[in-house]
């Protein structure tokens, strides 16, 4: 006969002063099979683990219910102290009167009442428990960065310096990401290209690293620990292993219409080019919507001028397959469409731009030589209007709902840059709020207003149009509760952030959860801010949510650290709570292969007895190392063949009529 | 008469369809408005005062009558919140608690021309006439 | 191509040349505009309050009758297109407004706003095409430099009216080229007029007006074209110093089309 024990925790406060917790133990303790129930302040305690060993050895209890708050928080402290008294830990039920009852009811009568309802089905469900247990798989001692800016490095350094093998892919033909287009960093103004330049060379020169640039994520598949990846090698019309850099092509390329994204279009490029002068891999790459042999078979110029014999118009992508133990995604961000705000005439007056582009016009490698310059007319600004909060904390379907987070800041960057290198430049900043939670980020701002005497006006920018030759601000100062009418030369634009297009792409590849907004969800807010809810996926950077460089680079870090706990181990632990089929009741229909989002599910042909019936079948087979036990299977198989451990359908069936008795 | 701030502020609110609250004080509105200089509270303080409960002064403004109801406050608010439904509601109260008459037939040979479009004198009648 | 027509007050009295122009240039590019019988007055504003249902009733009845034709509602005023759009919004997605008014009018079939409203000149781009215009010009309005004046009613709230980008609008640029002349873009062409507070206040017009009027001459503008009754008036008879003279959409096209 079984035993079972019952246990119900007060949460201090948090349960008992909803529910009547001895109502719920005298009700335990006449349900069937239960042998002994106790009730006591924090269960979670040691002390409280104590009690639940105790009662294991003194009454040889066969099966456990706590009472307490959900599973995602203490199950797992559970099933260690039954196992510790020598009981399966799968013999363990959580009854969640906490999440699910005390903290959703007023009523003290009601909640005490579903506190016994749902006391009553874990009873139910663990009379039906089995003992199971965690199978094992290996780990692949290889881990894949999807990503090469600061974030993607960083990791890879890190998991790189723990003594494993880590390979980047990176969509551009260079690693850097955004972080290469920064003229100076907040909030020590020192030059970004100088910080990240030793990283990406590090990262070049690391021999654990290895770089796919111009390259893609084709197909993921496989389970933590072992993941199948195919990767495209997008062709770059260079061999990268004989192109020495020399830019000698560059020169002679008769095509230069390109737009040079590096310098966010304001300028060409040729069609066969450098990104920039840091570039790693530093190897040219033909574009070949703009290179004239690729289009029409005529010109060959960067061929004949190439001594190095790099040049190969033949070439082809390449897919290259790998196996990886774990992967991070790193895919960064990009500015939104500023013409979507086009009541500030982005559209259509050249002189207004947007912050990434501003940096561009500051950096000494951007289009105007680090001089600041109207893009129009190539002269001297006189005046420079910020507007802030552009499509950011937007709802009206045209920005985005929450706050880009870097914004105040690097303005406040741009503000101090101007009127340090231009004193006769004036400079206003229209803002609605000026967020700088972080460690140096207020008096950083105050500086620009202090010291700068940068003009800021808490007030919306309503319209910025062309007028008698320079751009007007047409604004509201909020404090002084005046509209202005504000003459300037340049506008420059704080376009929200939004997750880099492909990131979407890349994380169904992953089955790695994405919000609305298309950033990673990561598996715990709080307590797992780098994992996905999905095994062996990592976050690392702007792909999780806005971030600035520091806090990117500890995240990166934070991401490589469960790279490497990860890594460390030789086998992994299955999860034993998962699906199988009754291989006599399957008929091979596949219903549950197409809703497995896993892809755990295969089918193979089998000799089959069914009572004296010998023939062969194709019978579902699960993996068990891919399953997660999500029990879409169980729900669609129409023959009742797919059941799922620990949660099988008669126990549910059990749950249910326990709650109606 | 009894008048109750609180009560006709949430008359004002359901009338616009629009939900204040949403505002985030950014002051698009008030940016934007043609309006501005001729009005004694501006859009962003109709949203604000709304909220508050603190309408007696917007109905006895002559702002009201002022707003062009261009929709360009509603075109740009980020929050959605739609500012001139705001002040059309506060005018349209105005209308009907006080029968208030900013416009009389008897008025009109006088202050318009003879090139005066029929949809002008219609739409005015309909701001502000009972 | 046969749409129902719905002029309304004004384009039967001061704005007669707008409503003229634009049958005889519908009827030359081979579209029959069938006007709706005893149509009443639009309301000449949109009824902003939730609660005012009567206000909207008359263009429900104008867009039922276009239902019941089955064809698409066509307008040339910027005012009755904004109202009938909005209206017609309303009675499809606001359940409260669309059983009332079903309620009061007690058609024989309720209506849904199952109509579809376009203004003049989304027609003209989606059943005539502006490429197709372009061939039909008789009369060609080479080099002349002429600026488009959208106004509000058509563009806002973009999410209603669905005509233009909101901020940078083109449509009217489109035809202004496809006529052949060049057409001068500006930046205040999407700024009020001053509206009906006119009637009260010309000062606050002429504002607006002399503000319009600068933008469109600083760009280039030689004259202005407009498709609402109200702005017209406004630009002409509020304009200042810097007056560019302005006429109708129809006007425009009917000079090009040989027909003026």
């Amino acid at each position: 006969m079984q035993r079972i024990g019952v246990f119900v925790c007060w949460c201090g406060s948090n349960i008992a002063a909803t529910v009547d917790v001895d109502r719920v133990v005298a009700e335990a303790k006449v349900q069937p099979n239960v042998v002994f129930a106790q009730d006591y302040q924090y269960m979670c305690s040691e002390a409280g683990q104590g009690i639940i060993r105790n009662a294991i050895a003194e009454h040889k209890l066969t099966g456990v219910v706590v009472c307490s708050c959900s599973p995602r928080m203490h199950e797992n402290t559970f099933r260690k102290a039954a196992e510790r008294a020598g009981l399966n830990p799968y013999m363990v039920e959580i009854a969640n009167i906490r999440e699910h009852c005390s903290w959703i009811h007023k009523d003290k009568e009601e909640g005490t009442e579903k506190a016994c309802v749902l006391m009553r089905a874990a009873v139910a469900k663990v009379l039906l428990n089995a003992p199971l247990k965690a199978g094992e798989s290996k780990v692949t001692k290889r881990a894949l960065v999807i990503g090469g800016g600061i974030a993607g490095i960083q990791t890879a350094l890190d998991i790189a310096d723990a003594g494993f093998e880590v390979d980047i892919v990176e969509k551009r033909a260079t690693i850097g990401g955004r972080m290469a287009q920064l003229d100076k960093t907040f909030p020590t103004l020192d030059c970004s290209a100088c910080i990240l330049t030793p990283k990406m060379v590090e990262a070049a020169a690391n021999e654990k690293v290895k770089l796919y640039t111009y390259s893609e994520v084709e197909s993921v598949g496989g389970f933590v620990g072992n993941f199948h990846v195919k990767i495209r090698k997008k062709a770059r019309f260079v061999k990268e292993d004989i192109c020495t850099g020399c830019g000698a092509c560059m020169a002679k390329c008769p095509s230069k219409k390109g737009l040079n994204e590096f310098n966010m279009n304001l300028n060409n490029r040729p069609a066969i080019y450098i990104p920039f002068a840091q570039a790693i891999p530093n190897v040219a790459v033909i574009d070949p919507e703009q290179c004239i042999k690729l289009k029409t078979g005529k010109c060959g110029l960067c061929e004949k001028v190439c001594t190095a014999g790099a040049i190969d118009y033949k070439q082809q992508d390449e897919i290259i397959e790998e196996e990886y133990g774990a992967i991070v995604m790193a895919t960064g961000f990009q500015p939104i469409d500023a013409s979507k705000f086009d009541e500030y005439s982005y559209s259509t007056c050249p002189d207004v731009v947007t912050s990434l582009e501003l940096e561009r016009l500051m950096n000494a490698a951007g289009p105007t030589g680090g001089v600041l310059l109207k893009p129009s007319d190539k002269t001297h600004p006189k005046s420079i209007t910020f507007i802030q909060c552009v499509g950011s904390r937007d709802v009206s379907g045209r920005g985005k709902c929450y706050c880009s987070k870097i914004c105040c800041m690097y303005t406040a960057k741009h503000a101090m840059l101007i009127r340090d290198k231009y004193p006769d430049v004036e400079v206003h900043v229209f803002y609605i709020d000026v967020r700088t939670p972080g460690k140096n980020f207020d008096e950083f701002y105050r500086r620009a207003v202090e010291q700068y005497d940068v003009d800021y006006i808490k007030g919306q920018v309503g319209k910025v149009y062309e007028e008698d030759g320079h751009l007007v601000v047409q604004g509201v100062d909020l404090i002084a509760n005046e509209q202005i009418i504000l003459n300037t030369d340049m506008v420059v634009l704080a376009t929200a952030i939004e997750p880099d297009p492909t990131a979407r792409k890349v994380a169904s590849m992953l089955t790695a959860s994405i919000d609305t907004n298309d950033f990673i969800t990561e598996a715990h807010p709080k307590l797992r801010p780098v994992e996905s809810p999905t095994a062996g996926i990592f976050l690392s950077g702007v792909c999780q949510g806005p971030k600035d460089i520091p806090e990117t680079v500890s995240q990166a870090g934070a991401a490589a650290a469960k790279v490497i706990g990860l890594l460390a181990k030789d086998k992994l632990l299955t999860n034993p709570c998962v699906s199988h089929s009754n291989e006599l009741l399957c008929n091979g229909c596949s219903c549950c292969e197409k809703v497995c989002p896993y892809g755990a599910i295969g089918y193979e042909d089998k000799l089959i007895n069914d009572h004296g019936v010998r023939e062969t079948r194709r019978v579902c087979v699960v993996n068990e190392a891919l399953c997660q036990g999500c029990g879409a299977c169980t729900v669609v198989c129409p023959s009742g063949a797919m059941d799922l451990k620990g949660f099988s359908n008669k126990q549910i069936m059990a749950e249910v009529d326990a709650i109606c008795r | 008469m009894h008048f109750d701030q609180k009560e006709t502020a949430n008359l004002i609110t359901r009338m616009s369809g629009t939900d204040p609250k949403k505002c985030m004080k950014c002051g698009k509105c008030s940016a934007s408005c043609p309006s501005f200089d001729e009005m004694e509270y501006h859009p962003h303080q109709f949203v604000s005062m709304v909220v508050k409960g603190d309408v007696e002064r917007l109905l006895a403004s002559k702002s009201i009558t002022k707003c062009l109801t261009c929709f360009a406050c509603v075109q740009r608010c980020p929050r959605g919140v739609e500012p001139a439904n705001i002040i059309e509601a506060v005018r349209v109260t105005t209308l009907r608690q006080q029968g208030t008459c900013y416009l009389s037939p008897d008025d009109v040979p006088a202050i318009v021309d003879d090139q005066i479009p029929q949809q002008a004198l219609v739409s005015a009648f309909r701001k502000y006439r009972k | 191509m046969t749409y129902s027509y719905y002029p309304g007050c004004t384009l039967k009295t001061k704005a007669k040349d707008l409503d003229h122009y634009g049958r005889l240039c519908a009827e030359a590019l081979g579209i029959t505009l069938e006007e709706i019988e005893e149509w009443q007055c639009c309301g000449a504003v949109y009824p902003l309050a939730q609660d005012e249902i009567a206000t909207r009733l008359s263009s429900v009845r104008t867009l039922m009758a276009a239902r019941d034709k089955g064809q698409a509602l066509i307008t040339l005023c910027s005012a009755c297109h904004h109202v009938l759009t909005r209206v017609n919004n309303d009675m499809a997605s606001n359940d409260n407004i669309r059983t009332k008014a079903n309620n009061y009018l007690q058609p024989a079939v309720p209506y849904a706003g199952e109509t579809r409203v376009l203004h003049y000149l989304q027609m003209l781009k989606e059943c005539v095409g502006f490429d197709e215009l372009k061939k039909k010009v008789v009369k060609p309005l080479t080099g002349r430099k002429i600026g488009a004046y959208y106004g509000c009613m058509i563009l806002r709230p973009a999410n209603e009216m669905a005509f233009d980008d909101p901020e940078n609008p083109t449509i009217i640029e489109e035809f202004i080229k496809a006529l052949g002349a060049e057409a001068v873009v500006y930046p205040m062409r999407n700024e009020c007029c001053g509206g009906y507070v006119t009637v009260k206040d010309a000062d606050l017009a002429k504002k607006r007006v002399a503000k319009i009027m600068h933008s469109a001459k600083d760009k280039g503008a030689e004259e202005l074209i407009t498709a609402c009754p109200l702005c017209l008036y406004n630009l002409q008879a509020n304009a200042g110093a810097d007056a560019v003279p302005v006429t109708y959409i129809t006007e425009l096209l009917a000079e090009a089309l040989g027909l003026k």
